[in-house]
């Protein structure tokens, strides 16, 4: 067993994708790099902290990117996010099985402002072009840094999210929420807080992923093999059906929580029994747990 | 006004008394993320070795010229790129790293 967590971006590519398959476009050597880091003091990375290429999963050619987040915390820049637009682009036009997205990210590298901002939203618009073309979209989160900002948006967009329970996948990061709402509201040095809020099983239990795996690189492979045919259609019907689903969610939490632990609480107003035993649940436990289909 | 960029400081290195490695596929190990560096090995048509450091740190010339001379003593390197994106490794660190980047270059007799 080897831990996603700990692998580089290049190294789940290796251990994921069929053996030597991957052939990364604008690789390192093309030096392809930031244009605003070095004006401010910060070192440049030679693929600007993402690798995009084609490659063969279990026989199928894909398509693929995997973002490090030892790199800016995975943040997108202009460069970044222009090589996922691009990859998205080439596979309305190639068609692949399947694009993957090894997502690890804090979202829009800031120091490039409104260039990542762009690249963000650049990069949603090419993803749906995708889905509407009905090439799957699959997004794999189980780095360190987790996946938030544009990039957990993004990951929201696609047709089918795996997770570990390392993993983690939100909109503000905890430290985001605590400078915004204070540590009353938000305990971003609480580990434990901030997994039952962001962590893969949570995202599992209240269905904003579809897959729940181990941290391990050939469970993530399985998984994203397994996610080649899942499609799901993007029409106005699929998204008010989302809307309907958040909706609910958001008056399933009972009124009287002052003290309680909202996670537990949120779990429990799902249907799943033993709500408070989840944190020490190991992930195949975790994974029968969950109520919503 | 220097052209190098404020806060990066760009070093050049170039040892010219190395064995030929011949042709291999570009290396790339390493991140450029916090007391960790990148280092890249491509092959060059050129007989010396050559090497340049884009680092964070500024002021540490001396030290990158005795990590880098205590390299070429270890791998006595010809026709060969080192590109490095540094961002604060200890000497080290940038040791390891390089014995790692040679250490990855296929098709070459030891």
């Amino acid at each position: 067993m080897i831990s996603f967590a700990e692998c580089s971006a290049r190294e789940r590519l290796a251990l994921l994708l069929d053996a030597g398959s991957f052939h990364e476009w604008l690789p390192p050597v093309e030096r392809v790099t930031s244009p605003h880091l070095a004006q401010l003091g910060v070192p440049s990375a030679f693929d600007d902290g993402v690798a995009i290429g084609r490659a063969t999963l279990d026989g199928h050619t894909v398509f693929v990117a995997a973002q490090e987040g030892e790199f800016m915390g995975g943040g997108v820049g202009e460069v970044h996010g222009a090589k996922l637009v691009g990859l998205l682009q080439r596979a309305l036009r190639d068609r692949p099985a399947a694009v993957l997205l090894l997502a690890e990210s804090g979202g829009v590298r800031l120091h490039e402002a409104n260039a990542g901002l762009i690249a963000v939203s650049e990069v949603m618009r090419a993803l749906l072009d995708v889905r509407w073309a009905g090439i799957p979209a699959v997004v794999l989160i189980g780095g360190a840094n987790g996946c938030f900002g544009g990039m957990g948006i993004v990951a929201r967009c696609a047709d089918f999210i795996v997770m570990s329970d390392m993993g983690r996948l939100a909109m503000s990061g905890p430290e985001v929420i605590e400078a915004s709402h204070g540590v009353e509201e938000f305990d971003s040095r609480d580990r434990a807080l901030v997994w039952r809020t962001t962590g893969g099983k949570h995202r599992w239990l209240t269905g904003d992923c579809d897959a729940l795996v181990e941290d391990d690189v050939a469970a993530f492979r399985a998984a994203a093999i397994a996610a080649i045919g899942a499609s799901k259609p993007l029409t106005l019907a699929a998204l008010e059906a989302e809307h309907a689903l958040l909706a609910s969610r958001l008056h399933a939490l009972p009124a009287d929580n002052a003290g309680k632990d909202e996670a537990t609480l949120l779990w429990s107003a799902l249907g799943i029994v033993d709500a408070q035993r989840v944190p020490e649940l190991g992930v195949d436990a975790v994974r029968a747990m969950r109520t919503i289909n | 006004m220097s052209d190098v960029p404020a806060g990066l400081e760009t070093l050049n290195f170039s040892f010219s008394d190395g064995q030929p490695t011949g042709a291999f596929a570009p290396v790339l190990v390493g991140v450029v993320g916090s007391g960790n560096l990148e280092v890249m090995l491509e092959a060059t048509a050129s007989t010396d070795c050559v090497v340049r450091v884009e680092t964070s740190a500024r002021g540490f010339g001396s030290i990158w010229q005795a990590v880098m001379t205590d390299f070429h003593a270890r791998h006595p390197l010809a026709g060969v790129r080192i590109s490095i994106n540094d961002m604060g490794a200890t000497p080290a660190v940038v040791s390891l790293r390089l014995d790692q980047a040679v250490a990855e270059i296929t098709g070459v007799q030891p």
